[in-house]
């Protein structure tokens, strides 16, 4: 059996497991995944955190995935990441790096199994500030000096790619090269408020063609299999091509809520609560969403495309947030097959999502930052 | 003589398939498709050297020369030391 069927069944643990530890964020990004901004009352405790962080010890999870929010704003941030380490459960956080200082640098420099990921949505101040607010850019920059700075080695620069800066992607290889660092491209999805500037956004067909050819000539930069709707276009990019909701990949939020994915942030794919009977543990092993997503796929509408094994329907996030069957096309389906199916399904299908955790009123235009 | 041990950066877990290796250093995932295999690996240090940790895990004469290579291809990818 091959490694992708075996997967598709469902593993004891997952691989990747995101877990945003807040809703609280000093940015508001346009497209942010979980529509976060304001903390929640009801977000996990110090002490269920490090419950967590146990169960995942005694599953063998290796790393998790920790974001937000800005997950750094948490006063236990610190304190959880040194339990995790110690439980030799990894850790690599992603931020926006306005609490990445100059000693919180070194501090991540001197601990093992500590990744870090800075996220900027542009390779030049106008076309990130625009995404992820004034001032965004200058901190993001800053914060990868310091790392690089106090010596940690290979960070990632986190990217979601837009219409507006895909034809930076030379310059961002460029800019994470001349901090040492390793790029990341991710694919922006219509979830959070994601949903209300996708269709704005999201890359057109031509420059999912030209985006497809300068992964394949560029294999070093990480995806986290973002793309593998792409591999529909010949050659499959890395990684295993298929998508790992449930299977392989979970998401804990902020209040200890499981979902599929960090993309499906609905009811729909909520599989329980870390809060639960059982723990995280039980709601990965038994929950009947989790079990019914290790059933084989079902092609649907797809079933007469010569391309379904390369790119297997796409993504289920995409698909739900606007909309689509899912067991029909990706909305960016490389042949147009999704576009047809959102014209036909125009407007009425797409489900309602709220705002979230958004902060109400103006948005800050500069980011507060401890001294250095 | 070729002695064989578990990276100490390498973390092992058990699956239906067989398992999962991680390393923490490069952060790399290995899939290990065999159960046979995966008892090596995780036995091998505790051997004076390969061959006998292959006849502790009971692999047949005529699987040997697969088993070899897929141990140095393990070493290779730091999932294993070698020494």
């Amino acid at each position: 059996m091959r490694v992708t069927d075996r997967l598709s069944r469902g593993l004891d643990a997952p691989i990747c497991l995101t877990w945003e530890l807040t809703y609280g964020c000093n940015l508001a990004c346009v497209h942010c995944l979980s529509s976060s901004g304001r903390r929640d009352p009801r977000e996990l405790t110090t002490e269920e955190c490090a419950t967590v962080i146990d169960d995942l010890a005694q599953m063998q999870v290796f790393y998790v995935n920790i974001g937000g929010g800005e997950p750094t704003l948490r006063p236990d941030f610190w304190e959880l990441l040194d339990h995790a380490v110690h439980r030799k459960v990894g850790v690599k956080f992603s931020t926006n790096g306005s609490r990445v200082t100059r000693s919180s640098a070194a501090r991540l420099a001197a601990t093992d199994y500590v990744d870090v990921q800075i996220s900027i949505d542009g390779a030049d101040a106008a076309t990130n500030d625009a995404i992820r607010g004034p001032g965004s850019f200058h901190v993001a920059t800053t914060a990868m000096r310091h790392l690089t700075d106090a010596g940690f080695g290979e960070f990632k620069v986190s990217v979601v790619v837009t219409r507006d800066n895909v034809g930076q992607l030379d310059d961002f290889a460029a800019l994470a090269d001349s901090f040492g660092a390793q790029l990341r491209l991710t694919r922006l999805r219509p979830s959070g408020r994601g949903a209300d500037v996708w269709d704005r956004l999201h890359v057109t067909a031509e420059q999912q063609r030209d985006l497809y050819t300068w992964l394949l000539g560029h294999p070093n930069v990480l995806t986290g299999d973002s793309f593998f709707h792409l591999s529909a276009l010949g050659e499959p990019l890395p990684g295993l091509n298929l998508c790992g909701a449930g299977r392989v990949v979970c998401l804990i939020d902020p209040v200890g809520d499981v979902y599929a994915c960090p993309f499906v942030l609905h009811d729909q794919f909520k599989a329980g609560s870390v809060r639960d009977d059982g723990g995280f543990a039980s709601v990965w092993r038994t929950s009947p969403l989790f079990l019914s997503l290790r059933e084989p796929d079902s092609p649907g509408a797809c079933t007469s495309c010569g391309s379904y094994d390369a790119c297997r329907g796409g993504c289920m996030a995409a698909k739900f947030f606007t909309g689509l069957p899912l067991d029909g096309p990706d909305p960016e389906c490389v042949h147009g097959h999704g576009e047809a199916a959102l014209l036909a399904a125009s407007g009425s299908g797409r489900p309602a999502v709220g705002a979230g955790h958004t902060r109400s009123g103006p948005v800050p235009v500069a980011i507060g930052r401890r001294p250095v | 003589m070729t002695r064989y041990a578990l990276h100490p950066q390498v973390g092992l877990r058990d699956e239906a398939f067989g398992a999962l290796a991680y390393h923490y250093g490069n952060r790399k995932l290995t899939f290990l498709n065999d159960a046979r295999l995966v008892e090596v690996v995780r036995t091998a240090a505790d051997h004076e050297d390969i061959e006998t940790a292959l006849n502790a895990a009971g692999v047949p004469e005529q699987q040997r020369p697969a088993f070899l290579t897929a141990l140095r291809r393990l070493a290779d990818a730091e999932i294993l030391t070698c020494e």
